[in-house]
């Protein structure tokens, strides 16, 4: 423009355009098409603004922000003291997305040995279509560490969590286990799988182009960690039961057993053994066997443990007192076809004694005074026939057939625990009745800190008291079970010998059993023991149950430090075995 | 007028610089915070490994295995046991 300045000099209102004359139709075509685009913009930006907006949004957060996830862990498991018996800890898994994955071989041998397998393994997993596999799980995060170090590609890792049994396999049938996805499979972690459970939570974040967190973004919902729950079980008195059970299983060369100790005043469960066991750290070839909580999901017949309760029914109805005298000679009752026989001959025995040596034949004679129906009810009060509902996967009710169906057979069979089934867990149980005033506890796998629970009454506070007496009776010299007897104590308790059943006929096998309380004059301790096929040479539950009774109640008492209520003379009777001292 | 509007301006400048260092110290914070709590959560951890080896240690076969056999420690005779109090029990 400057440069025509100087030569051409005319104003623009005498520009010769604006003396042309064009015609109007262009300048409003223009004016249109101008519009036009302007129209076209705004609709486009009330698209991208209003009507695809969320859309737009997601995107750009995506860019920036991230959900994270919280993890919580599962909730411990442990004892009444608070021991540890079982935890979570996190651990890593790695993983590799094979397609992505483009190892050198010097880098297949360093990961092979972080991860302790072998390279051409590694390199077999590597080599598939799968779009993921697992190489290692559950490593410890130091190892992870290093991995993650080597920076390969196609290969991550994942946070998980182990669970760890420091008890290992003494509580290994009442803890149970996990699975890998932290899902409760046997004993406690099923049981209460609900209450341990953790909820994982999560936080928004914007993340900058580093990774690191700059800010939270809405709200953040908090993890909640798995409860932690308190057993009732007390792992000295445990460890006490599995090793002494061990120990008998040894000895006797028996197949199974289980011990079983409740707390009388509360009905809680201190501890619960069982052999065979197995090691809940490391499970691989595990078999069914082993897995089995035999006290709860295994019925026995429990042969003579039983009469206590037939003779108290007798008490409490008045058939009979405990000085009555009842004639078992010559130690063989025919009933219809079939024979009852004592183990060993007796004479003329009162109530009592038929406790103290264990009489069949007395037993029956007494059964014969009592109703079908009142015995059944009986036997249902005190729990037999029902499921304990303590949690525990394949809890058992044991059989009790209905009394209108009884024979005089069955019913006088019935007397002395045969006939009938129950677990271990089910008769410790019901001797609750004997070892407190008559009422029978329900059982508590958790600890009790506050309520004490009452029972509900089954035999007057008298009957139980007569039978306490008699039970006494048959851990004396004289009585079926003298190996029962702990220095210092007074002990009550009773054998079972029970032949055991093998496709419906009574095999040379037995089940060698010993259920009693202590200390007497205020029992506070029920332990049962339960031996099954003893193959030692001794087969009678005075001889093999009632000593690991004996080492059990008396180290746990002196464990609990519970004031001994007898004088030392009886401990120093000759027939006293002194029990293996242990911790 | 002209004064008003540059101080206005000033006064603009400023509040925005402002904005700007308080954000860049809150994210500051924030990482320490974060950090921080990354710190507590290998704690937990931590404390969780160790109260596994603590009990991995602690259970009654090991200790009377040292009781016995290292300590030379036994249960004494009966005889020899002289019970002081009546207290004691379960429930404690």
């Amino acid at each position: 423009m400057m440069r025509f300045k100087g030569k051409v000099a005319h104003k623009f209102a005498e520009s010769p355009l604006l003396q042309m004359r064009l015609p109007l139709w262009r300048s409003r075509l223009m004016a249109l098409l101008i519009l036009g685009s302007f129209a076209v913009l705004i609709g486009r930006a009330f698209y991208l603004q209003t009507l695809n907006n969320d859309f737009l949004q997601e995107k750009g957060e995506s860019r920036y922000r991230r959900d994270i996830e919280i993890s919580a862990s599962r909730g411990r498991i442990a004892d009444r003291h608070g021991d540890v018996l079982a935890i979570s800890t996190p651990m890593k898994s790695i993983w590799a997305i094979p397609p992505a994955t483009t190892l050198t071989p010097v880098q297949t041998r360093q990961l092979a040995a972080l991860l302790e397998t072998d390279p051409k393994q590694l390199a077999h997993k590597l080599d598939t279509d799968k779009t993921f596999v697992f190489l290692r799980r559950q490593i410890p995060p130091p190892v992870a560490e290093q991995v993650a170090a080597l920076k390969l590609p196609g290969i991550g890792q994942d946070k998980e969590y182990r669970r760890f049994y420091p008890t290992g396999e003494m509580t290994a049938h009442m803890v149970g286990f996990t699975g890998v996805d932290d899902k409760g499979l046997e004993g406690v972690e099923l049981a209460f799988h609900g209450q341990l459970l953790g909820q994982p939570g999560s936080r928004s974040v914007i993340k900058d182009r580093r990774g690191q967190i700059v800010e939270d973004v809405g709200s953040i919902k908090p993890p909640q960690d798995g409860k932690e729950i308190r057993l009732a079980l007390d792992s000295k008195i445990q460890y006490l039961a599995y090793s002494h059970l061990k120990q008998a299983i040894a000895e006797n060369n028996a197949k199974a057993g289980g011990v079983v100790v409740l707390d009388v005043r509360t009905g809680e469960i201190v501890a619960l053994a069982n052999w065979p066991t197995y090691n809940p750290n490391n499970r691989e070839g595990l078999s069914g066997g082993q897995l089995r909580n035999r006290a709860v999901t295994d019925t026995f017949e429990p042969g003579s443990t039983l009469k206590p309760f037939t003779i108290g029914l007798a008490l409490e109805n008045a058939k009979v007192r405990s000085d009555t005298v009842i004639n078992c000679a010559p130690g063989r009752l025919t009933i219809g076809s079939a024979t009852i026989s004592d183990a060993h001959p007796h004479g003329a025995l009162t109530v009592a004694e038929v406790i103290q040596k264990s009489s069949n034949v007395g037993a029956a004679k007494i059964a014969a005074m009592l109703p079908a129906q009142k015995m059944w009810q009986m036997f249902d009060d005190v729990g037999f026939g029902q499921v304990p509902r303590l949690g525990f996967p394949g809890e058992v009710s044991g059989r009790v057939r209905p009394w209108k169906n009884w024979r005089p057979i069955e019913q006088a069979t019935m007397s002395y625990g045969h006939g009938i089934s129950v677990s271990l867990i089910q008769l410790a149980r019901a001797y609750s009745v004997f070892a407190r005033d008559g009422d029978l506890m329900p059982l508590s796998l958790t600890r009790l800190d506050s309520s004490t629970p009452t029972g509900a009454a089954v035999f007057s506070p008298k009957t139980a008291r007569e039978v306490r007496s008699m039970l006494e009776m048959a851990v004396l010299p004289g009585g079926t079970a003298p190996k029962a007897q702990i220095p210092g104590y007074r002990v009550a308790g009773k054998t079972g010998t029970a032949h055991k059943l093998e496709g419906g006929r009574y095999a040379n096998k037995f089940v060698s059993s010993f259920v009693g309380f202590a200390p007497a004059s205020d029992p506070r301790l029920i332990v049962a023991v339960m031996i099954d096929e003893p193959s030692g040479g001794k087969h009678y539950g005075g001889d093999v149950a009632a000593p690991v009774f004996a080492a059990v109640m008396g180290n746990s008492l002196r464990t609990l430090g519970i004031a001994p209520d007898a004088p030392l003379v009886v401990a120093q009777s000759p027939k006293t075995p002194t029990p293996k001292a242990r911790l | 007028m002209v004064r008003l509007n540059v101080f206005l301006l000033l006064a603009v400048v400023i509040c925005s610089l402002g904005v700007v260092t308080s954000q860049h110290k809150a994210r500051k914070i924030f990482q320490a915070l974060e950090v921080e709590q990354e710190r507590a959560r290998q704690l937990e951890v931590e404390f969780g490994q160790l109260q596994l080896e603590l009990s991995t240690w602690g259970t009654a076969p090991r200790i009377e295995k040292i009781a016995r056999e290292k300590l030379k420690m036994r249960t004494p005779e009966t005889e020899r046991v002289i019970t002081a109090t009546s207290a004691g029990g379960l429930t404690r």
